[in-house]
């Protein structure tokens, strides 16, 4: 059995997280088109832009590839497909530092760049600060774990918060895995709770934005004056409240 | 074939005196916001000159425009589409706020409350972008008049182009000026380079315009655009560009910058063209093909063939009259003196210009010469090989052919009508030299130097049965929605209760008396 709080941490904590991810970002999309977007400062500064941003960025793409292929594949899959625990290992040990490191250099290049050039410091705002506190902290626990989890100690988490993130989609949540997990895990998943809160309001939701369809798509788009003029439907909520009138 | 229709503007460069009112104009109408200081959806730039942004004309550099493969194909000069994604994290040709210039503006305050003291306070240049003091090194128009001289002027990438080693002697020197709007392109590379697919050609009328609930601040556009008229809001982290005035041309009145212009050199109108031959005009491959492909994208719209086809495609009857009243197609298509701007790029840009006859006119008079001669101006297009040269690096992908027509024209048209002021007998030898009548030569005076204002806008209103959705005039009923309360017929009665309410929107017309 879990305690009480192992109960508020791991699971109530994640279905109220994840609750106001969604509702966030329904609302943000609904409400704030115009406000979704990457916010980019490159226009003031492009020499350590040029290092720092693909570094974070291509970084990160490795890092959710990896927590995809840890947190959502079982074990038992990869142990049928062949692939040892030794060797499941090396190569998360490995892939996971090269991007773990990309990722920290990048942020940290990413982070100075926004203190030490002015104009970028004048356009952050203080979500954006709160942001990379958030980036900065999930980040930082994640290193620690796959430094404690491989190198030091050997947590295996594909036993143990794998089975609980697994759990939760399937309502059927396993605190007590959670509970047992080293200390540095816990506050990786409390540290990337708080960032999921966060995310629909800050500049993060460009990532829901990643233009894959511009491999495809036709070069020139047309669009007709009709259609799109009728397209707004209803009024924004603070014009209803004026005359109180009510949404069509 | 299939017909749509297109706003185009052409400028007649020699009538503009530099005056900034256009650019002027616009900022104030559409551009006088946060984070927008330092754009100019209109510019005027002295050439020969750097441009705005600086060299932006280097497309080595910037990466705007089309390119053709071997293949045949056009392609993005910034890359393939796999190209633009993997480089979305840092875009490797951005003008940075330095290639533009930093805006600012002054500490006025301390004007009224710096304490008594010995020296007169002054006020201070504050950037816009640190909010600190600066001390102003550029600005959208920092070489005017040729100011700088030889030093800026050399780093003109038109002017590289015209000879590898050009020693601009001043008291030699040519200059005019060139107004810049967004050009509204038939093959717009900005649209083409949006990760988001958020620029878009509106199938009415052709006017590009960015989805600002759409662009995700990806900057694809900045860099693809060859003429550099997409700018980065760096306060909404949004792209904007020049909108044609839409609100306006909707409602049959000129662009801003158009009804400002002081010396009327802006003409506006409709223009015709086949959009399944838009990609094949463009992947020619010879560059100084470009222009007359260009040329034929825009079709006749007094043939019946073409009527019919516009017809079919279901241009309002009124458009297709419009198109036949604007001065746009005479002017590229009849009078062949409107050529566009850097076809080269292969975006066939919609804004087209009248190089202009001035400097050479200079020229010839600065020799004590008769400079309404035709003989003498005709010689001087032939002679003057640097202007020349220059305005084909504009225009024609440096071909002089194209632009020594197009001057010779406005030559001759300049003597025939001096005989005609003069009270002399015309010379019909005149205009049969550059291979027009004297009637068209006197309806080319007509338009380009009278210039009446219904000549010069021939803007049609967007059309009647449509005009309930525009945004200018909301007077649809919100309840005729599909499944609605009102759905269905007009209402009667007014308004409907609930419902949004609809003001009557003032029809607004074109002055027609007005000069």
């Amino acid at each position: 059995m879990s305690t009480t709080l192992e109960t508020v941490l791991w699971v109530i904590a994640p279905y109220a997280c994840m609750a106001v991810f969604l509702v966030g970002h329904y609302w943000r999309y609904r409400y704030d088109k115009f406000g979704w977007t990457t916010l980019s400062t490159q226009i003031y500064e492009s020499r350590l832009l040029r290092w720092g941003s693909p570094l974070f960025h291509f970084g990160m793409l490795a890092v959710i590839g990896g927590h995809v292929i840890g947190l959502l594949i079982p074990k038992g899959w990869t142990a049928a497909a062949g692939i040892t625990d030794e060797g499941y290992h090396v190569m998360a040990v490995g892939l996971g530092l090269v991007a773990g490191t990309a990722v920290a250099v990048g942020l940290t290049l990413l982070i100075m760049r926004r203190r030490l050039v002015g104009p970028v410091f004048r356009a952050t705002s203080r979500m954006d600060k709160l942001m990379y506190v958030g980036l900065a902290l999930v980040i930082l626990t994640g290193m620690a774990n796959t430094v404690v989890g491989n190198v030091i100690g050997h947590y295996d988490y594909r036993e143990g918060v794998s089975i609980w993130f697994r759990g939760l989609f399937f309502l059927d949540p396993h605190p007590e895995l959670m509970g047992a997990a080293p200390i540095t895990f816990q506050a990786h998943v409390l540290a990337s709770l708080a960032l999921f809160a966060l995310w629909p309001f800050t500049r993060l939701v460009h990532v829901f934005s990643v233009p894959i369809g511009h491999l495809w798509r036709p070069y020139v788009p047309y669009r007709s004056r009709d259609t799109r003029m009728g397209e707004r439907r209803g009024r924004r909520g603070w014009e209803n409240a004026e005359d109180g009138s009510r949404t069509p | 074939m299939r017909v749509m229709a297109q706003m185009a503007m052409v400028m007649n460069l020699d009538k503009c005196i530099g005056c900034h009112t256009c650019s002027v104009t616009c900022k104030q109408t559409w551009t006088n916001r946060a984070g927008m200081e330092y754009v100019w959806f209109n510019n005027v730039e002295t050439r020969p000159g750097q441009g705005y942004p600086r060299t932006y004309e280097d497309q080595e550099r910037w990466k705007g425009g089309w390119t053709r493969e071997s293949n045949g194909r056009l392609a993005l000069r910034s890359g393939s589409r796999l190209k633009n994604l993997a480089t979305i994290f840092a875009n490797p040709a951005l003008p940075g706020i330095d290639d533009y210039y930093e805006p600012w503006t002054y500490d006025y305050r301390t004007l009224t409350d710096a304490p008594l003291q010995e020296h007169t306070p002054v006020a201070r240049p504050k950037s816009l972008i640190s909010g600190r003091d600066m001390a102003i090194r550029w600005s959208a128009n920092w070489d005017d008049n040729l100011a700088g001289g030889p030093e800026l002027a050399k780093d003109d990438p038109v002017l590289r182009k015209v000879s590898d080693k050009v020693e601009l002697e001043f008291e030699q020197s040519f200059m005019f000026y060139l107004p810049r709007i967004c050009e509204h392109c038939l093959n717009p590379s900005c649209a083409a380079a949006c990760p988001a697919g958020a620029i878009y050609k509106r199938s009415e009328d052709g006017i590009v315009l960015v989805d600002q609930d759409g662009c995700r601040g990806w900057r694809k556009c900045v860099t693809a655009c060859p003429y550099k008229k997409i700018y980065f809001n760096h306060r909404t982290g949004k792209a904007e560009k020049c909108t044609f005035c839409y609100p306006r041309v909707e409602l049959g009145m000129p662009t801003v910058c158009a009804e400002t212009c002081v010396g009327r050199l802006r003409y506006l109108g409709l223009v015709l063209y086949d959009v399944d031959a838009v990609l094949p005009a463009a992947s020619v491959e010879d560059e100084h093909e470009l222009l007359d492909a260009q040329r034929r994208l825009v079709l006749d719209p007094d043939d019946p063939e073409v009527v019919r086809a516009a017809e079919k495609e279901g241009i309002p009857r009124d458009w297709i009259e419009a198109a036949q009243r604007s001065p746009i197609y005479s002017l590229i298509n009849e009078y062949r003196v409107a050529l566009p701007l850097h076809p080269e790029y292969r975006t066939m840009p919609m804004v087209w210009y009248i190089p202009p006859l001035s400097p050479i006119v200079d020229a010839v008079s600065e020799t004590g010469e008769d400079a309404e001669n035709r003989d003498n101006l005709f010689a001087a297009i032939e002679s003057l090989r640097i202007p020349i040269g220059y305005l084909a690096g504009l225009f024609t992908a440096g071909d002089t052919g194209p632009v020594t027509d197009s001057l010779r024209r406005l030559a001759a048209m300049r003597s025939y009508m001096r005989d005609i002021n003069l009270g002399r007998g015309t010379d019909e030898e005149i205009p049969r030299a550059v291979g027009m009548d004297g009637e068209s030569v006197y309806e080319m005076y007509r338009l380009l130097a009278l210039a009446k204002y219904e000549d010069r806008y021939v803007v049609p209103p967007a059309h009647a049965e449509q005009a309930h959705s525009l945004e200018a005039s909301a007077t649809g009923c919100s309840l005729d929605a599909e499944g609605g309360p009102g759905m269905g017929g007009p209402s009667t009665g007014g308004p409907a209760t609930g419902g949004k309410v609809s003001l009557p929107m003032p029809r607004i017309r074109r002055p027609q008396e007005a000069e």
